[in-house]
């Protein structure tokens, strides 16, 4: 019995799990109130009933019996009938250019992802800032895991980001108590909007810059100590600048992180990040790690390497804040501290160092983790830490470490007609 | 001119003299030997000369250009490959990345086609790919080529490291002590692995060894070195029947 479930199971491609989760939220769509309504359940819930049972322990079999109806049954019902027929599109689409092929993958994740935020604004919001920590992670993962140095300035990074971007909208576009009349129409905002990013990017990399030059022309370990520095200096420079709002920060930022932007975001990130780390001249940063001699021996420029790659990270963080910023549509200092800096760690490292997936894994659970959690309040903070260190325990390097993400193969058909 | 020329280097570890006016002077295709007992200062020749240290007097020369205060990735991109004598691989990459990796320098894409996966790059990729892969045949690993380089036996590392210095197309390869830990019968082995791949790539070769038998079957001339200093340069017939260079090995069981 469960050889025939492997068999089936083992058979599906990601397009066949795409097509049994948009059923699932489909389902969850029309009948997910119903259901809740049935099962004497508050409201739906919103993140697989986790919180649900950890306020009310007795809705326990109420809870595990609407994700088992509303997701587990569709998911693999759908996917397990569909899979000869998902194999056949897979094939197809592998016959297209890889990108194209990403594209369309990606525009049924975004459906899914969009009806199923659809149904409430908390899940809305958690959705998108799960994606700019999965933005967070990976970007934190090319210096702490490919390149092996362990940086923690990303949270400084990440408010130069948020503040660059912040004043680029609220300057040019908004009505604003920091700085007055908006100097460009406000329709033309949203098209400017990754513009806004970029120049976030870019003023976290300028900040890398900084970090990087005392860091990296002498050997030695000084970096986690020079980037530690480093985001307690941001965060204070950003108190003290009252042009900038001080302590009280700056509110009222544009909705522009609509679900699209932030989906296109991070997918961009994502992409950006593994073909680099995929391509020889990124491998660099794995020889630099284990051995920079060797590196150095086999004509590896080390320190521009670092440089480049350090700026890199940086420019993903800065991004991932400005996304944050519009999203939330207001930051203060205190959002890029050390609890911050905590967070963005705990993903990296439960994910999985050197690993996309594993990234991406980390910052999806810790996330929803700590959402989930929340109704124990302080008890949260025991369980994440305690959770880490298990896994550090069992898996040092993470869940998913050292796993390269090959795209072609991962989107690929996973049965092929004989011969063929 | 001499490919690779060295002249009255002459190195100091604080008060220590490690290495002392040695000289050297390297023709295209020429295999050369550099002995000595543990401590004499070979490790710190090819140091000096691959720009980990910067030698304290002295010339370091490749085709008449100085490498002096040159950083090691500029060296090794101008033509000087070598191995390390406790082999330093990358522990959590391919067999065939290594190969792949050491052609960094030749490289011919750019930071954005680097993150944004254009055709350049991939056609980059495959002739990289294709040539450490040829590489890999020519030293017989390539059956291990997807595997973690810590997963092979010790001779098939020494291989790798071997290939690995290959790929950047060296004019002068530094050995530095490749049968070190091996068998008698790895270490015959090693010989024609040497022998071929200076007959295959014409590049002139210096290593350095602690086997005579080694040295003897495949070095022109070999340099004796003693506290940092060549107390003995000949064909192999003259050094071994140095007394200068019994009375260094005095005792060790190692000289046949
Ligand atoms: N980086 C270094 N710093 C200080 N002393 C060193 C260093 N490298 C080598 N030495 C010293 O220089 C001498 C020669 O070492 P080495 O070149 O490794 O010898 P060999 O390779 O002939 O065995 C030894 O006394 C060693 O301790
Ligand atoms: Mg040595």
């Amino acid at each position: 019995m469960t050889e025939r479930l492997k068999e089936i199971y083992g058979s599906v491609p990601v397009i066949g799990w795409l097509i049994g989760m948009l059923v699932a939220v489909v389902t969850e769509s029309a009948f997910g109130a119903g259901l809740a309504y049935a099962l004497y359940l508050p409201k739906v819930p919103a993140l697989l009933g986790l919180t649900v049972v950890l306020k009310q322990p007795s809705m326990f079999p109420a809870a595990i019996l609407y994700v088992f109806l509303i997701y587990a049954l569709p998911i693999f019902f759908a996917a397990g009938l569909t899979a000869p027929w998902a194999n056949r599109m897979a094939a197809a689409m592998e016959a297209l250019p890889l990108w194209l092929s990403a594209i369309l993958h990606l525009g049924v994740l975004y459906l899914v992802l969009h009806l199923w935020t659809d149904m409430s604004d908390y899940r809305l919001q958690i959705s998108k800032l799960t994606m700019i920590a999965v933005m967070l992670t990976l970007s934190i993962n090319v210096i702490n895991g490919y390149m092996g140095e362990f940086s923690c300035s990303h949270p400084g990074f990440m408010a130069l980001g948020a503040y660059a971007s912040s004043t680029f909208s609220l300057v040019l576009f908004r009505q604003d108590r920091l700085f007055g009349a908006p100097i460009l129409p406000e329709f033309l905002g949203p098209y400017m909007f990754p513009l806004g990013l970029l120049l976030g990017g870019v003023a976290a990399s300028l900040g890398a810059l900084v970090v990087a030059i005392p860091s990296f022309r002498t050997r030695g370990d000084y970096l986690a100590i020079i980037s530690l520095a480093f985001m307690f200096i941001v965060k204070s420079v950003f108190e003290n600048l009252e042009v900038l709002g001080g302590p009280r920060g700056m509110g009222g930022q544009p909705h522009w992180a609509t679900l699209p932007a932030v989906f296109i975001g991070m997918a961009v990130c994502i992409v950006v990040i593994n073909n680099f780390v995929n391509s020889t001249m990124g491998k660099a940063l794995n020889a630099v790690r284990d051995n920079e001699t060797a590196a150095e021996a086999m004509t590896v420029n080390t320190r521009r390497t670092k440089m480049t790659a350090f700026m890199f990270g940086a420019f993903w963080a800065g991004v991932a804040g400005g996304l944050y910023a519009h999203e939330l549509r207001y930051v203060n200092p205190s959002s890029f501290g050390i609890q911050s800096l905590a967070e963005i760690l705990a993903m990296v490292y439960f994910g999985g160092l050197n690993s996309v997936v594993g990234s991406v894994v980390g910052a999806l659970s810790i996330q929803m983790l700590s959402e989930a959690l929340r109704p124990l309040e302080l008890f949260k903070w025991i369980i994440i830490p305690l959770l880490l260190i298990l896994v550090m325990i069992f898996r040092p390097t993470g869940l998913i470490a050292f796993r390269e993400l090959n795209v072609k193969r991962t989107l690929g058909p996973r049965v092929r007609k004989s011969g063929g | 001119m001499a490919l690779l020329e060295v002249s009255n280097m002459t190195h100091y570890f604080g008060g220590l003299r490690a290495v002392d006016s040695y000289s050297l002077a390297i023709d295209p295709g020429e295999i050369r030997g550099l002995i000595g007992p543990n401590g004499a200062g070979k490790t710190t020749v090819f140091n000096l000369i691959t720009g980990i240290h910067v030698p304290s007097e002295g010339r370091v020369s490749l085709n008449g250009r100085s490498l002096i205060g040159l950083r090691p990735h500029r060296i090794a991109a101008l033509g000087l490959g070598r191995t390390f004598q406790n082999m330093l691989l990358w522990r959590h990459m391919t067999v065939l990345e290594h190969v792949k990796l050491a052609h960094y320098s030749q490289i011919s894409y750019g930071l954005m086609s680097a993150f944004l996966g254009s055709r350049k790059l991939s056609r980059e990729e495959i002739r990289i790919e294709e040539n450490a892969l040829r590489l890999l045949e020519i030293f017989d690993v390539a059956h291990y080529a997807d595997q973690i380089v810590t997963n092979l036996p010790y001779g098939a590392q020494r291989r790798v490291e071997m290939a690995r210095a290959m790929a950047i197309r060296p004019k002068v390869l530094l050995l530095d002590e490749p049968t070190a830990g091996m068998t008698t019968e790895e270490m015959i082995q090693m010989i024609g692995i040497v022998r071929r791949l200076h007959e295959q790539f014409k590049v002139a070769i210096l290593l350095i060894e602690h086997r005579l038998k080694f040295v003897m079957e495949l070095c022109g001339r070999i340099q004796t070195l003693v506290f940092g200093e060549v107390i003995a340069e000949g064909t192999p017939y003259d050094i071994k029947n140095n007394p200068k260079v019994i009375e260094a090995y005095l005792g060790r069981e190692d000289i046949t």
